[in-house]
């Protein structure tokens, strides 16, 4: 009995070890953002809370522009979010509950993709989206990313859980199926899309290499990118300043992510079925 | 259990024509077109092309740059795969104990997930910067991101850093799953805590730990350049250029198209390689569930 409880309290030590452990960056990033660049320079490194918190917020919102960069995040996140799982809800639907020619193929084809994610075809794709115009245009950051396997999957493997006897009990009723679609399956499924939206979203705002390469002027920039630039504007000592710039664009994905922490693991445990 | 299907001869193929238009024109045309570019040589103002076969392979297959960055990402890679594997699975161990406060405990050490690796880049860059980073005071050395030797340590921590909650949340829900009847079985038959891990509970978790393999490479290889343009540039002396950002290098800031085109062909052959293994591996999922 006493025992286990020397081992229980080892447990939680060593949890909580862990955790300062891994929140370590982030508490130092908070602590730095108050302090003036006197304070931060100030040697060996101020760990308190500095004098100049509100200042270093303001700058950092205004050096860069960083609330229209968390307005082009948000479009385009939710421009991918729509969709995707528009389209992602479609195609499960016809491989689901049709049977068709060159299901298997068609089926193939999209297993493919899985190969090419962006960095593999990003030559060329830079080339589609310069002749369409769409460079520095939220429709080139948006469009290219409708279509996703992985979506698919998670949608197919969730329908396929749908029990039968609806689909009969539909047909019976003379239902078409667009009508079981909107009427009898989304409203079993909103969990799932749920999990979808909420990756999704942090996916799409913590993307870089693609808005750096499709962008060029200020107005298009998203918070990944700005991240660097405010490092390149700020001199480099000034990290108050920057560290303010970071905690501001960590909040949108870490409010979603616990917030919806829930769906967010279902999410994940369809993804380690796939 | 087959299920029930409707009778729509066209609708099927409508439901699926958006998605594949976007797959015709964003995904499989600009593969093919990479893979052809690859075997031109292409004017970098004119856009003239004219057909050179091998060369931009070879080029770059003899370049000694390349070769360095070639090794460099393999380096990077197996250190943040086995580090971030073996870091995540002892955390996931520690949260899957029968204690209070577990939720808590779950969500502040998970949460980096949701940080970008650009974030991760400008916070260790902080870390470690040579004015008055807290971890060069507390190290004792203030060079860590300067000099050739360590720059690389520093985006290895960074990495696994960002990576250990992805980690966990698959090792943890696949602790879950190992079944207790298996473990009091060989708990009975004699088995120590150390021997019921190594067999039994390890040989549970190989599906999680070879897809969070598949995983983490492709996180290695392309995910890391986000860290890498906010934490080192690449540097110093090219110390930090792995094979995604020697690609952004050569297209996005020289314009070499055409070995940009071979460079990408090269990841994704080692794409190819971590997906065949994960489809052929993955059938042995089947007689450990």
């Amino acid at each position: 009995m006493k025992q286990t409880r020397i081992k229980k309290i080892g447990i939680h030590l060593l949890l909580i070890a862990s955790v300062l452990i891994i929140s370590l960056p982030v508490i130092l990033a908070l602590i730095i953002s108050t302090q003036t660049e006197a304070q931060v320079l100030s040697y060996p490194p101020g760990l308190v809370p500095g004098t100049n918190m509100v200042n270093n917020y303001v700058s950092a919102w205004n050096s860069v522009n960083l609330g229209r960069m968390i307005i082009n995040s948000t479009i385009i996140a939710f421009g991918v979010i729509i969709g995707k799982v528009t389209m992602s809800l479609l195609a499960a639907f016809a491989f689901t509950h049709f049977e068709f020619k060159g299901k298997n193929v068609l089926f193939g084809i999209i297993l493919v993709t899985l190969l090419l994610p962006v960095p593999v075809r990003i030559v060329a794709l830079f080339d589609v989206i310069r002749s369409m115009h769409w460079i520095d245009t939220y429709a080139g950051l948006i469009i290219p990313f409708w279509a996703s396997a992985t979506s698919i999957f998670i949608l197919i493997q969730r329908f396929k859980t749908v029990p039968s006897e609806l689909i009969d009990a539909s047909k019976m009723d003379g239902c078409t199926p667009m009508q079981y679609f909107f009427k009898v399956l989304m409203p079993l499924t909103k969990s799932t899309i749920g999990a979808l939206v909420v990756i999704n979203f942090i996916y799409i705002w913590n993307q870089y290499l693609w808005p750096l390469m499709a962008t060029n002027s200020k107005e298009m920039r998203v918070v990944q990118v700005g991240i660097k630039m405010l490092m390149s504007t700020e001199s480099t000592n000034n990290w108050g300043i920057i560290m303010a710039g970071v905690i501001i664009t960590m909040i949108p994905p870490l409010l979603v992510f616990i917030i919806m922490q829930e769906s967010f693991m279902k999410g994940f445990a369809l993804q380690s079925e796939k | 259990m087959k299920q029930s299907t409707f009778n729509n001869k066209y609708l099927p193929y409508v439901l699926l024509v958006p998605t594949f238009f976007i797959l015709v024109v964003f995904l499989f045309y600009p593969a093919v077109e990479t893979f052809r570019l690859s075997l031109f040589k292409i004017h970098p103002w004119t856009g003239a092309e004219k057909f050179a076969g091998l060369y931009n392979f070879i080029k770059i297959f003899t370049n000694g740059d390349y070769l360095r960055s070639f090794v460099l990402s393999a380096y990077f890679a197996i250190v943040v795969i086995i580090a971030g594997l073996f870091f995540s699975l002892l955390i996931a161990i520690l949260l899957n104990q029968k204690i209070k406060g577990m939720r808590f405990y779950r969500t502040f050490l998970i949460w980096p997930y949701a940080l970008s690796p650009a974030i991760a880049g400008a916070l260790f860059n902080f870390l470690f910067n040579p004015a008055n980073g807290v971890l060069c005071y507390f190290t004792g050395f203030r060079t860590w991101l300067t000099d050739e030797k360590t720059a690389i340590i520093v985006v290895i921590i960074a990495a696994v850093w960002k990576n250990l909650g992805y980690n966990i949340i698959f090792y943890l829900t696949a602790l879950r799953n190992v079944p207790v009847s298996a473990l009091e079985s060989a708990s009975i038959d004699g088995a120590g805590p150390v021997k019921r891990f190594i067999y039994i509970t390890f040989a549970y978790l190989s599906p999680t730990t070879f897809f969070l393999f598949v995983m983490n490479t492709i996180y290695a290889y392309f995910a890391s350049f986000g860290l890498i343009d906010v934490l080192t540039q690449g540097g110093p002396a090219g110390s930090t250029k792995v094979l995604i950002y020697y690609l952004y290098k050569d297209f996005f800031v020289h314009s070499k198209i055409g070995y940009a085109a071979a460079e990408s062909l090269v990841l994704f052959s080692l794409v190819v390689g971590v997906t065949v293994l994960q489809f052929r591996t993955a059938g042995k999922k089947v007689h450990y569930q």
